[in-house]
């Protein structure tokens, strides 16, 4: 890291060695972090331990999507992240010395965030705890969940703390502890899945100066400079690049990470007059797997100790995030009584089908990056020769499927369309955002949807919500009190017809769209996005 | 769609030995990405992934090995 990470106080364990908490967290990691911010604002009161008393050490999550950087917008970070992090969104593909062809991820304009932004994933952690902190998460660093008991309407944890250890109750135990998951293990839940028989070499590098690179990502096959592996490029802010290097599975983990040896593959690169730091070195092998179940009685599981994915695609930290933008707001409507415990399950249902997406698309990237046979690097190879001359090959080209915000397609709480509806993003889909006009000002239709359940309405006359529902009215010619979407792509992402209501969840994902509203079809949609079992006032 | 087996080749000899031809001169690993060259322009000209799965499950028919997971797989 370009400066000294920051530390946090060790918290002292509660003088009486017992405690009682209604939510417990563990891991303040990326997820943890996101988890426990939207919980605070929600209103809900959490507790978060970490065996740790800083940030996500070196090189981990840079590439931070569309998706991801809205929902951090919803949760206040999202100028920083863009004020900081390098928007790119052309990726380049090589193979051996030459261009194989170069992809746009956002070919559309009229959206506040960009593809991606490339991000230290220790910066957004720092941010992540300033802005819990300034929510009221209560934050117990050097805290480490050694032990658990599941009981009927909670857990008992054993921790461990520099100044002793102490039992802590928790009504609902959020696992938020990554990959090795403790509490996964303490339960003895199985986490099975492929490993890939692969060693990749990071590098983060600081150039300083002039560098022969655009902030794009570019991925070789097979270049002159590593001849017969891959090789990814990434700029990230701070002078700083993240080199990933395939090695192979007979590198030798101990020599290749010798500041020496990967200076020699750097230089090789770079060529021999490009003046370098090494900042940080790692090596990975990789796996895809998951939990059967992400809901264990009180205990929730969420990011990377509910499921790992291989790094192509950027899909482990991305998901994880979209985990927390999915639990948060069922939990604190679990929690405060405006919906039964079953809402639950529907965390469950949506975010399994989201890591199954993620981990076919992680394996079909991996399997085309790492072929496990000669066949297999044959049919790889005969698809990057032919991709130069013909845009079919183009498409079979998979370097990685960068991550995508989850369509929720089959939810429970998706009710079907009511009426006609031209296209646009359907029921359980993030709402897509539009430029609009807020009293003449320039604006962005997604920073007035979220954080609670919405309506929104287009061209629509005054339409009675009930209680929990907030009107939102867009309107294709300026009127008071609607958003002016002036440039009608507000209307044409939504496939909405004027009279048209779009009901939104407080994470943004489409509910039900109802081409002619009705109090009663409304609040039935609203009842069933709530869980259905759900005490709506 | 489904795969059509039926003799659709006017002159299947000459068919052949067009195979044939392709491949004259090429060492074993040149022969091979020819086929998989070639496998990959023909399965985009049928461009539908159930022909492609019964063509595949055909060619596959009594080769010794596993049973082939990832045809019933990639469903
Ligand atoms: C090399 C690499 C590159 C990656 N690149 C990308 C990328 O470009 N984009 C992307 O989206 N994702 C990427 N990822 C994945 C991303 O880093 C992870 O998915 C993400 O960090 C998961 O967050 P998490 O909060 O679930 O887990 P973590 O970030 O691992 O956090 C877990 C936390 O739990 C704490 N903890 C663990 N056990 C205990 C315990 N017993 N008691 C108390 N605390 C405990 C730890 O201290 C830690 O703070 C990458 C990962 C790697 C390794």
């Amino acid at each position: 890291m370009p400066q000294a990470p920051p530390r946090y106080p060790a918290a002292p364990p509660p003088a009486s060695g017992t405690d009682h908490r209604r939510v417990v967290l563990v891991g303040g990691g990326l997820v943890g972090l996101t988890l426990a911010l939207d919980l605070a604002r929600h209103g809900v009161a959490v507790t978060l331990l970490d065996e740790e008393d800083s940030v996500a050490t070196g090189s981990r999550a840079i590439c931070f999507a569309k998706r991801t950087l809205e929902i951090y917008a919803r949760l206040g970070l999202g100028p920083r992240m863009l004020e900081k992090g390098v928007t790119w969104q052309t990726g380049r593909v090589f193979h051996g010395a030459r261009e194989a062809f170069h992809f746009d991820l956002l070919p559309e304009a009229g959206h506040e965030y960009p593809a991606f932004v490339n991000l230290q994933q220790y910066h957004v952690e720092e941010w992540l705890v300033e802005a819990c902190q300034a929510a009221g998460v209560e934050l117990r660093w050097r805290h480490r969940v050694a032990g658990l008991a599941p009981e009927a309407a909670g857990v008992t944890l054993a921790v461990e703390t520099p100044q002793g250890p102490y039992t802590l109750r928790a009504d609902w135990l959020l696992a938020c502890d990554g990959a090795r998951s403790a509490i996964r293990r303490a339960l003895g839940l199985p986490f099975q899945g492929q490993v890939f028989q692969d060693r990749f070499l990071i590098a983060d590098v600081v150039i300083r100066g002039e560098v022969g690179f655009p902030a794009e990502r570019w991925f070789w096959f097979d270049p002159p400079f590593h001849p017969g592996q891959s090789v990814l490029l990434h700029k990230q802010p701070d002078d700083l690049w993240r080199i990933d290097f395939q090695l192979g599975w007979d590198a030798d983990p101990e020599a290749e990470q010798q500041p020496a040896r990967v200076a020699a593959r750097v230089r090789a690169m770079l060529g021999p007059d490009v003046p370098f730091e090494l900042e940080w070195v790692s090596l990975y092998t990789f796996r895809c797997r998951r939990l059967d179940r992400f809901v264990h009685g009180r205990v929730v599981f969420a990011g990377d100790s509910a499921h790992q994915v291989s790094p192509f695609g950027a899909r482990g930290g991305n998901g994880g995030v979209q985990d927390a933008d999915n639990l948060a707001w069922k939990l604190a409507a679990v929690l405060n009584g405006s919906a039964g415990p079953g809402l639950l399950d529907s965390y469950e249902a949506e975010r399994i089908a989201a890591a199954e997406e993620n981990i076919l698309h992680a394996m079909r990237a991996t399997d085309f990056i790492t072929p496990k046979s000669d066949h297999a690097r044959a049919y790889r190879d005969a698809v990057l020769d032919l991709a130069a001359d013909h845009a079919f090959a183009r498409a079979l080209v998979n370097s990685g499927r960068l991550s995508r915000p989850a369509v929720l397609a089959e939810s429970p709480l998706n009710s079907a369309d009511q009426g006609g509806w031209a296209g646009g993003a359907p029921a359980g889909a993030a709402a897509p955002d539009a430029p609009v006009l807020c009293e003449g000002q320039p604006d962005w239709l997604l920073r007035h949807l979220g954080g609670d359940f919405g309506l929104l309405l287009f061209d629509a006359p005054d339409f009675p919500t009930p209680p929990g529902l907030r009107p939102v009215h867009v309107a294709a010619e300026a009127r008071p009190g609607a958003l002016w979407d002036h440039s009608g792509l507000a209307a044409a992402r939504f496939g909405a017809m004027p009279g048209g209501a779009v009901l939104l969840r407080p994470d943004q994902h489409i509910a039900a769209r109802l081409a002619m509203p009705d109090p009663v079809a409304v609040r039935a949609a609203l009842e069933r996005a709530r869980g259905g079992g759900g005490l709506v006032p | 769609m489904s795969l059509d087996t039926t003799p659709r080749l006017a002159d299947a000899d000459a068919a052949f030995a067009l195979l044939m031809e392709a491949h004259r001169g090429l060492d074993p690993a040149a022969s091979r990405a020819l086929d998989a060259r070639l496998v990959l322009i023909l399965a985009n000209h049928v461009g539908d992934l159930a022909v492609l799965r019964q063509a595949l499950a055909l060619a596959r028919n009594g080769l010794a090995g596993e049973d082939g997971p990832g045809l019933s797989a990639a469903r």
